[in-house]
């Protein structure tokens, strides 16, 4: 048996598995002012495999969010830069289940008949979710990354239930040092409350969602909720800090690059 | 300003959000509920295949609704049954009063009958001196308090034993009794009598059958069976998206319903009924009556988008794994339909204006959809009442969305824009943070607002040249 190598990844794997790709990556607004850290771990693992970043700095926003709110015009607006973008890249990686969603899923719907209908289809299979690009894509499961954390996962839902993405951030978890990866015995696949502009059209209950959750991840014994959603992650920390609760919430990429 | 569904509703709903003890009773129950249903859905060869299979013979029946229900009306017509097609609820209405008149009845019982409270039924018989009582347990109860049913599937299922018991000392004179089997036998008691004094029973139905011209009804306390069986006259208030081209479609629909429903591998009773009595048979209605009923149901038939929803079978599940339903209970919606189906289809029964606010309490989240057992794309349908009510009236928020899509679509707008949230925040923090004036107030009330890096990552990027 091969040893493993301990930090890096192994370059005869990388070889024969993948070749390099130019890899277009789509960092929305909350990526982008709140979480740079993660959209830089994604940037660094992806050029660590040996692939070559495309960053088109323009595309700040998908749509989705007049899109949630019924506004399908404004959202085809903002939408449609994006998917002449798009159209062009090799592959599209996103940090965030709830865009890469919208992407992959609501562009087709949302284009339904417009002249842009085909091309949201073809868009739509270059899209991949960052965890998903390197276990379902790249065959990539083990990153060389060491974290000494019990941590637990959070499924943002359009990740889990639009993308059915699953299994990939826990193989990811599952392969790095040190980690306890434990589950959540309630609420497992609850959603954490968020859902964008419902976060604060409904705060109340909103909140209430977000404190089943909450109360979930702390009854895991998890020192950190880890997620692949950068909107879940942003509700579940809200609610945390402000419950005076030492729980840290950290996007899978920054778990992803600690060694 | 809570006069209008969307302002009781917010009240509502943010009251009970915040509502620990009530919280924590639903989830207790709906824990109880996950723990029976999942071994019994694992016990199905494949639960997946059974839902397309479900979903395909209800797209079947939903699709051609006119031959399936014409074929019924044929069937039950050859035994004897008398079918009344009735388009909206004042049509219903009158039918079903034109019967209670035409036979000289005064008292009525009722098994479950979730479409009576769509048309307000009780209030009606009620106000025209008739006595009307619920012999489902849980509708018993709600009638005794007054209240309509919190969950179309448990109806009562927001009360502790102790509340029952007051509600059973103050309302019927019993002493305090706290057991709930002891507490059933209370309500027994007085139901009995009811149902022997009734001129006439009034059924829903879980499932029509167009092929036998039979109903189906579903039950675990045998109150359907006895208000079916004993008044001299028996009415079924339908609505018409409930046949189901043939009988042995059942084979599938009883299980997947209990379930779906309760976490049981089959409801307790379940019994087909074929009209009134027979030439030759002992006993039965003398009179059997079904009345279909559209009530803006051919209305959401003709949306091909969402038609789907009209395979609810209305089990509750969607209700069930719901963490809105959870958090705010089924009262707030003021629906006859409650949870996630309740928020798609009552925009189409009573109003898109007017019954929007319900698509829009809900995070999208999708547990809905991946639950229900006839596949109703439940979550993206809440989007489509969203779409459709905007694309009728953009209001305000229209502009707002122009606006947010011209900065975002502009990198200078974008980027300015971030630096200004930078600058603002420390002011932001000091000055406004969780008072009054502090424009996102909602947010603060409960959460920390995200702290904003010190760098954009297309800052670092252009950096990192």
């Amino acid at each position: 048996m091969r040893s493993r190598p301990l930090c890096g990844i192994d370059p005869v794997q990388r070889a024969a598995n993948f070749p390099a790709m130019t890899v277009t990556l789509f960092v929305p607004c909350l990526m982008d002012a709140v979480y740079p850290a993660a959209a830089m771990g994604m940037v660094t693992l992806l050029e660590r495999l040996g692939h070559r970043i495309d960053f088109p700095e323009e595309l700040a926003c998908c749509g989705q969010p007049p899109f949630n709110a019924g506004h399908w015009a404004e959202a085809r607006e903002m939408a449609r830069p994006v998917l002449k973008r798009l159209a062009g890249a090799e592959v599209v990686v996103i940090g965030s289940g709830s865009c890469g969603a919208m992407l992959k899923v609501f562009y087709r719907e949302l284009f339904a008949g417009e002249p842009e209908e085909a091309m949201a289809a073809e868009v739509a299979g270059k899209v991949w979710e960052f965890s998903s690009f390197l276990v379902d894509r790249l065959g990539v499961t083990d990153v060389g990354a060491r974290f000494a954390r019990r941590v637990t996962f959070h499924d943002g839902c359009h990740g889990l239930r639009e993308l059915r993405i699953k299994s990939a951030p826990r193989v990811l978890l599952g392969n790095v040092r040190d980690l306890e990866l434990v589950e959540m015995s309630e609420a497992v696949e609850t959603c954490c409350g968020f859902g964008g502009t419902f976060a604060t059209k409904h705060a109340a209950v909103s909140t209430a969602m977000g404190e089943v959750k909450c109360a979930a991840a702390v009854a895991s014994g998890a020192e950190v909720v880890v997620s692949n959603d950068a909107s879940c992650l942003m509700h579940l920390r809200g609610l945390l800090v402000r419950q005076g609760v030492p729980l840290q919430t950290l996007h899978l990429a920054e778990v992803l690059v600690q060694s | 300003m809570s006069a209008t569904p969307a302002g009781t509703f917010r009240e509502e709903s943010g009251r009970l959000a915040g509502d620990l003890e009530h919280r924590r009773r639903i989830a207790s129950a709906m824990g109880k509920y996950e723990t029976a249903r999942g071994p019994r859905q694992g016990a199905f060869l494949s639960w997946e295949l059974g839902r397309q299979a479900l979903a395909d013979t209800k797209w079947e029946a939903v699709n051609r609704l006119d031959e399936h229900l014409e074929r019924f009306e044929k069937e039950a017509t050859a035994r004897g049954t008398q079918v009344h097609w009735c388009r909206d609820a004042a049509e219903a209405r009158d039918a079903i009063v034109g019967i209670i008149r035409r036979v000289g009845a005064r008292r009525i019982v009722k098994s479950k009958v979730m479409t009576s409270e769509e048309i307000h039924l009780n209030s009606l018989l009620e106000s025209l001196g008739f006595s009307v009582v619920e012999s489902d347990l849980g509708e018993y109860i709600q009638q005794l308090k007054d209240e309509p049913p919190y969950h179309f599937v448990f109806p009562c299922m927001h009360l502790s034993r102790e509340e029952i018991s007051g509600l059973f000392h103050d309302k019927l004179g019993t002493a305090e009794e706290h057991d709930p089997e002891a507490l059933t036998m209370i309500a027994r008691r007085v139901l009995r009598e009811k149902y022997v004094e009734a001129d006439i029973g009034i059924t829903g139905a879980n499932f029509v059958v167009a092929e036998t011209g039979m109903i189906s009804i579903t039950e675990n306390e045998g109150n359907a069976r006895l208000t079916a069986a004993l008044p001299r006259v028996t009415l079924s208030l339908v609505g018409l998206e409930k046949v189901v081209p043939r009988l042995g479609d059942l084979a599938l629909f009883l299980p997947m319903l209990a379930t779906a429903g309760t976490g049981q591998p089959l409801t307790c009773y379940n019994t087909f009924y074929g009209g009134p009595r027979q030439p030759g048979e002992a006993d039965g209605p003398e009179e059997w009556h079904v009345i279909l009923l559209d009530n803006h149901r051919t209305e959401l038939l003709a949306d091909p988008e969402q038609r789907d929803a009209l395979h609810c079978i209305r089990c509750g599940a969607c209700l069930n794994v719901c963490p809105v339903f959870r958090a705010i209970g089924g009262l707030s919606y003021g629906t006859t339909y409650q949870g996630p189906v309740g928020s798609v289809i009552t925009p189409h029964l009573r109003g898109l204006q007017d019954w929007k606010h319900l698509s829009g309490a809900s995070s999208l989240c999708g547990a809905c959809t991946d639950t229900c057992p006839v596949k109703i794309d439940l979550h993206h349908h809440l989007l489509h009442n969203r779409r459709n009510a905007a694309r009728e009236r953009g209001g305000v928020e229209r502009w707002v969305w122009k606006a947010f899509s011209f900065v975002m679509r502009r990198p200078f707008l974008y980027r300015m824009g971030m630096r200004v949230a930078r600058l603002m925040r420390p002011l932001h923090a000091a000055l406004l943070e969780g008072g009054m004036l502090d424009p996102v107030r909602a947010w603060t009330m409960s959460r920390e607002l995200p702290e904003l890096a010190e760098e954009t990552f297309r800052e670092r990027w252009k950096r990192r040249g």
